[in-house]
């Protein structure tokens, strides 16, 4: 049950987790900075997306460990979490959260859902150089039509972000 | 007339249990069926550890290649062909990318790419990208086909049409592995009117739609794939040996990492244990080859990688029950701490497994539209997404239904728990 608890973990230090899709952009950024996490992702509708990581969050709402509320919002069912307190005991008997991971996650729950999946669908693309990744980002999202300065305010964030990432060995 | 559009003197065909025969009329599909890559699939089970449960599930990821390709060409030869939406000029590059689609896994490769953190994708970019046959043969139609297949298989491809043929919520995989799976476990769902469907198949700018006269085919389709998922991809029995091979895996990777002296060195492993391995390393590996390391590993001195592999290779399997995390999740913690007390690894012995372990899914509507769903075209050309027009897809699409079981050796148990009473407190633990 390690990687339930990570989940558990990473929405405690949230608080609180507001849609679905901005979940899944955090623990996609998160572990490209080395965070532990094991969900496998792939390059979705809105970016990086992982199925695992969407039936590991349902199987902790029917635990009972989280909290899922929605909220109508005409064209799509937005989704919120927290943590029960069921959960919270859960977490008790769960390793602690990996260093950082708590500043990590406030930089990023400050940040809109469409900047993160700005930031994550550059990321999936770290391989390639700047001028790629920004090709490809317009190739993949050509419908949300991203701005120059949104694209330089997104590299701002991910050199931020490795300030503060795990090194790696 | 170019490599391009080079088509064999005779076509060639490849007798099919699933779709009769395929077809190959161009010669870069036939070429690429030659390479050694392409061929390495056959030696890579679709199913995995399935075999040991459902004894026909023997078909390979060779098979199921195959299988895309010859769905793809029918959706496009003869459905899209002709039709405005449809760019001709796609045609050889998605017909590539449904063949080369799986070509990145690797032998009982979920295992494998847990144990080594590693994914199949990647590996499947890097042969069509690298110096390797496949690359050689899809740079003949020019520098950059590579990276168009490549692409298309990535979903990074600006035509999402040609995506959503090889990837989406009904696409050619899927319609291939269903059938194929069902077939050769020998079970009675998974099958559907493949046929109907691609008849009412229809191109849309953003995916591949279905007339809503075929709802009812689609429907089936989605059943299929729901019954699948429960029946032979989530079976119990077949969780249990993929179970005992992740385990082989961590066992032999900790073991080398502690300066273990294997009796047989694992040349084959040794690269991924450092993490310095190249694509050959990869390419190199196959279940044939995996087998006979956990063939030989069971004699190895160590008591636990012996005994794995001996649990695998002869299949005695663990044992399990329901599990319920909700309310049993300090029994983990419980159980863990009596299995070392009686001197059985747990870390090896104990295991939680739960459906989100499992890489495969049913089909969603698509919330927050992360995954585009499965649209009808309505007769007024609306595109409407099918739970909302099927009863049948809204009961079963959506709805939660996980599913824990806690894996042990319960025959290791059993027999010692005569001498050992901690064997039988933690049988009685286990048995509630």
């Amino acid at each position: 049950m390690q990687e339930h608890a990570k989940i558990v973990q990473f929405i405690s230090l949230a608080e609180e987790v507001t849609g679905r899709k901005k979940l899944q952009k955090m623990i996609y950024i998160a572990k490209k900075m080395h965070f532990p996490f094991a969900e496998k992702f792939e390059l979705h509708m809105y970016g990086p997306y992982s199925e695992e990581l969407t039936l590991r969050v349902e199987e902790l709402c029917e635990m009972g460990f989280l909290n899922e509320q929605f909220v109508d919002k005409g064209a799509y069912v937005q989704y919120k979490y927290n943590v029960s307190e069921e959960g919270g005991r859960f977490l008790q008997t769960a390793p602690e959260a990996a260093d950082r991971l708590d500043g990590f996650i406030g930089m990023m729950q400050v940040k809109s859902s469409r900047f993160l999946e700005l930031v994550s669908t550059l990321l999936y693309f770290d391989h390639l150089s700047k001028e790629e990744q920004i090709e490809k980002v317009h190739i993949v999202k050509n419908k949300l039509k991203f701005s120059e300065q949104e694209m330089d305010d997104a590299f701002d964030f991910i050199y931020q972000l490795e300030q503060q990432a795990i090194p790696t060995a | 007339m170019g490599y391009k559009n080079e088509k064999l003197a005779e076509e060639k065909v490849f007798k099919d249990p699933v779709h009769r025969y395929i077809h190959v009329r161009d010669k870069v599909v036939w070429d690429v069926i030659g390479t050694r890559e392409f061929q390495r699939l056959r030696r890579i089970r679709q199913l995995g550890t399935t075999y040991l449960v459902f004894h026909g599930a023997e078909h390979s990821r060779f098979q199921h290649s195959l299988g895309v390709y010859e769905i793809v060409r029918r959706i496009v030869d003869d459905g899209f062909s002709g039709r405005p939406e449809w760019d001709e000029d796609e045609r050889l590059i998605t017909l590539l990318a449904a063949l080369l689609h799986d070509l990145g896994h690797g032998p009982f490769s979920h295992a494998f790419e847990n144990v080594f953190d590693l994914d199949h994708e990647n590996f499947t970019q890097a042969i069509i990208l690298g110096d390797t046959e496949v690359n050689a043969v899809l740079r003949q139609v020019s520098s950059e086909f590579p990276q168009k297949v490549a692409d298309v298989i990535g979903k990074t491809y600006p035509d999402k049409l040609v995506v959503s043929l090889i990837s989406s919520q009904i696409d050619a995989d899927r319609m291939d592995y269903l059938q194929r799976d069902a077939y050769y476990t020998g079970v009675s769902y998974g099958h559907f009117d493949m046929e109907r469907i691609l008849r009412v198949m229809r191109p849309s700018e953003e995916q591949a739609v279905v007339k809503s006269s075929g709802m009812h085919a689609v429907e089936d389709y989605i059943m299929s794939r729901y019954q699948m998922y429960w029946q032979v991809y989530f079976h119990p029995v077949s969780r249990s040996a993929e179970v005992i091979l992740t385990k082989i895996l961590h066992r032999a990777k900790k073991l080398y990492e502690t300066g273990y002296i294997f009796n047989q060195h694992p040349v084959h492993f040794q690269s991924f244990f450092d993490r310095t391995f190249l694509l050959e390393d990869y390419i190199a590996l196959d279940e044939g080859v995996m087998t006979t390391y956990f063939q030989m590993w069971t004699k190895e001195k160590d008591p636990i990688l012996a005994d794995l592999s001996s649990r695998f290779i002869n299949r005695r399997l663990f044992q399990y029950v329901e599990f319920n995390p909700a309310t049993e999740y300090t029994k983990t913690g419980e159980l863990s701490a009596l299995f070392e007390q009686a001197g059985i690894d747990p870390d090896y012995y104990l295991v939680v497994d739960s459906s989100s372990d499992l890489p495969y899914d049913f089909y969603r509507p698509g919330e927050e539209n992360e995954r585009l769903p499965i649209f009808l075209e309505m007769p007024t050309g609306e595109l409407r997404e099918i739970s909302r027009s099927s009863d049948i897809v809204d009961s079963i699409s959506g709805k939660r239904r996980t599913d824990h079981k806690l894996y042990f050796p319960e025959d290791l148990l059993e027999k010692g728990k005569d001498e050992n009473p901690l064997y039988r407190q933690i049988l009685h633990m286990l048995r509630g």
